[in-house]
């Protein structure tokens, strides 16, 4: 979680908890894995000894001097923490709002992101192997990633050689509604198509693997049988401040974790549908790793783009200069619930308006003195 | 070496010098950028592997590193792909490799780890290192085992699976091949 490592565990009661990294004594990380099996964190250093929900289970070879010690008072330092539909959300605020308050309105879509093609819900299953990887690049500038004017020149390379699931460009062409971009009074930003009960988002999906492309259609006649007019939409939020995701092409979470302004960490869980054959999982991956990550064809251009506008922005002229977000900034938002019926602010599909409402955000998060001042924008 | 091999030691090591030979040249022809000739030296059935590596307590090494498939790599594909990373970067709008990366491939500790009748495992260490654009700086150091596959007078490609020593990959991306 941005600096701080962070241990998640899962105690013998079956409850998540997310945890400080640092031994209470002297701070040394009580955790030396990235994933296992343990009923106790034993720090090497003095050998404090925390239990699957953080309380102090042992302080050896301190010959009674720890005898007035309160105990309680001296467990890992424990994040707030939620489990929302699978995905585990923590934060070290006691006074933050609720995660689904902080959410204000995009509950609905993060809901539909981690449910199966089918729409049952946290059928999403993040396969093995977190790819974790150093960008010389501030970590706001991945964010928010509803981007849709970078890709015919970033991205030129890929559309050359045809990396998609068919043979052409880098994605399928989806039968959906119309697509806009959508934001959310807490910063929460993302792009998603209208609902479209005729929708064929799979037809002409998968030339080369019919195997998946027959799942997929399978799945999503289940899927409108389940969710009727919004079995078509599509969305990928992002969650303010640092997490991004995509959504089926290719399927993946990818946190921003920030190591001082000029250095992020990004990590990227990949996704598959639970209910999917083996098969088809293996062959959605390998669209997955030709894309996005360091090695994905794509991705690496973003980086490159990413890591230089950072270092382009570094320098005392430059930093003097606004960036421009103008684009479609005399368009007026359409509120989604007067107008759809759906939560969240519409705009043009082109327009800079996520990425203004980001900044604005970000600006009110440095400004705010306490979450009162945060929290003030009315959520539809 | 395992028993499997008929060979006398001082064919072993003739073998041995001829195989370091074909690895040089392959990363010659990677640093040169000949890669239309470097991907001739890959056998069409190529499985070309790079995990991921976690840090896991000893005695459970075997989930050290991702394993192909099932789980997320670095790199888990063919030929088919690393020909289209090929054809991305002769595209010239492929920006991470535009301009090209200066790009050093040194290969050492050649050992042959087995000998077949048409097929050779070789382990090595590789050390790649790259700097682009002004004063960016990579390096991947780990180890190799290729399986090498007897083909018209010389060797081709059939196996590699690339041990890089990173956790958090330390390097924006991977544009180079290993």
């Amino acid at each position: 979680m941005g600096e701080e490592a962070a241990i998640v565990v899962r105690d013998q009661h079956r409850k998540v908890h997310v945890f400080l990294n640092s031994c209470r004594h002297r701070g040394n990380r009580v955790c030396r894995y990235d994933e296992g099996n343990t009923s106790l964190f034993t720090c090497s250093f003095h050998g404090w000894t925390y239990d699957l929900e953080g309380q102090v289970a042992a302080l050896p070879f301190h010959d009674g001097g720890y005898n007035a010690l309160p105990k309680g008072q001296w467990g890992l330092h424990e994040a707030r923490c939620t489990v929302f539909e699978g995905s585990i959300w923590a934060c070290w605020d006691e006074s933050a709002p609720s995660f689904v308050e902080y959410l204000g309105g995009c509950e609905l879509y993060l809901s539909g992101f981690l449910a199966s093609i089918d729409g049952t819900p946290g059928g999403a299953e993040v396969l093995g192997g977190v790819q974790k990887w150093r960008l010389p690049a501030n970590w706001k500038v991945p964010c928010p990633d509803t981007d849709r004017t970078h890709g015919w020149i970033t991205h030129k390379s890929v559309m050359e050689v045809r990396i998609g699931p068919s043979g052409e460009g880098r994605r399928d062409r989806s039968d959906r509604g119309k697509s806009y971009t959508v934001n959310f009074p807490h910063g929460h930003t993302m792009s998603m198509s209208l609902p479209k009960a005729e929708a064929e988002p799979y037809r002409d999906s998968w030339a080369q693997t019919p195997i998946v492309r027959e799942y997929l259609e399978h799945a999503y006649h289940e899927r409108k049988k389940r969710m009727g007019a919004l079995a078509s939409v599509d969305s990928s939020p992002a969650i303010f401040p640092n997490m991004g995701t995509q959504y089926y092409q290719p399927w993946v979470v990818r946190i921003m974790h920030p190591q001082g302004p000029t250095m992020t960490e990004i990590w990227t869980y990949f996704f598959v549908d639970r209910q999917a054959p083996q098969e088809v999982k293996e062959i959605v991956k390998d669209y997955y790793s030709r894309y996005t990550g360091p090695a994905g064809m794509t991705q690496q251009d973003d980086m490159e783009n990413w890591h230089w506008s950072t270092a382009g922005s570094k320098g005392t002229i430059s930093r003097r200069l606004p960036y421009n977000y103008t684009l479609f900034l005399d368009e007026e938002p359409e509120p989604g619930p007067e107008t759809f019926g759906l939560p969240g602010n519409f705009s043009n599909i082109m327009s800079d308006e996520n990425h203004r409402v980001y900044y604005q955000r970000w600006a009110e998060f440095m400004a705010a003195r306490s979450w009162d001042d945060l929290m003030h924008r009315p959520v539809k | 070496m395992t028993a499997t091999s008929a060979l006398t030691p001082g064919e072993l090591r003739d073998l041995r010098l001829e195989i370091e030979d074909f690895l040089y040249l392959e990363a010659d022809l990677l640093d040169e950028r000949r890669y239309d000739e470097w991907l001739e030296l890959l056998a069409d059935d190529i499985r070309y592997f790079m995990p991921i590596r976690r840090n896991v307590p000893q005695g459970e090494q075997h989930r050290e590193n991702t394993v192909p498939r099932t789980e997320m790599s670095w790199f888990d594909e063919g030929k088919p792909t690393l020909a289209l990373r090929v054809r991305q970067i002769a595209t010239g709008s492929h920006w991470c490799e535009e301009p090209f990366s200066r790009v050093s491939h040194l290969v050492t500790n050649v050992r042959l780890a087995e000998v077949g009748e048409t097929e050779v495992t070789v382990h090595c260490r590789f050390l790649v290192y790259r700097n682009r654009l002004e004063d960016e700086v990579s390096f991947f150091i780990g180890r190799r085992t290729d399986t090498l596959r007897r083909a018209a007078g010389s060797w081709q490609i059939a196996r590699r699976e690339i041990i890089l020593d990173q956790n958090v990959l330390l390097a924006k991306n991977l544009t180079t091949f290993f």
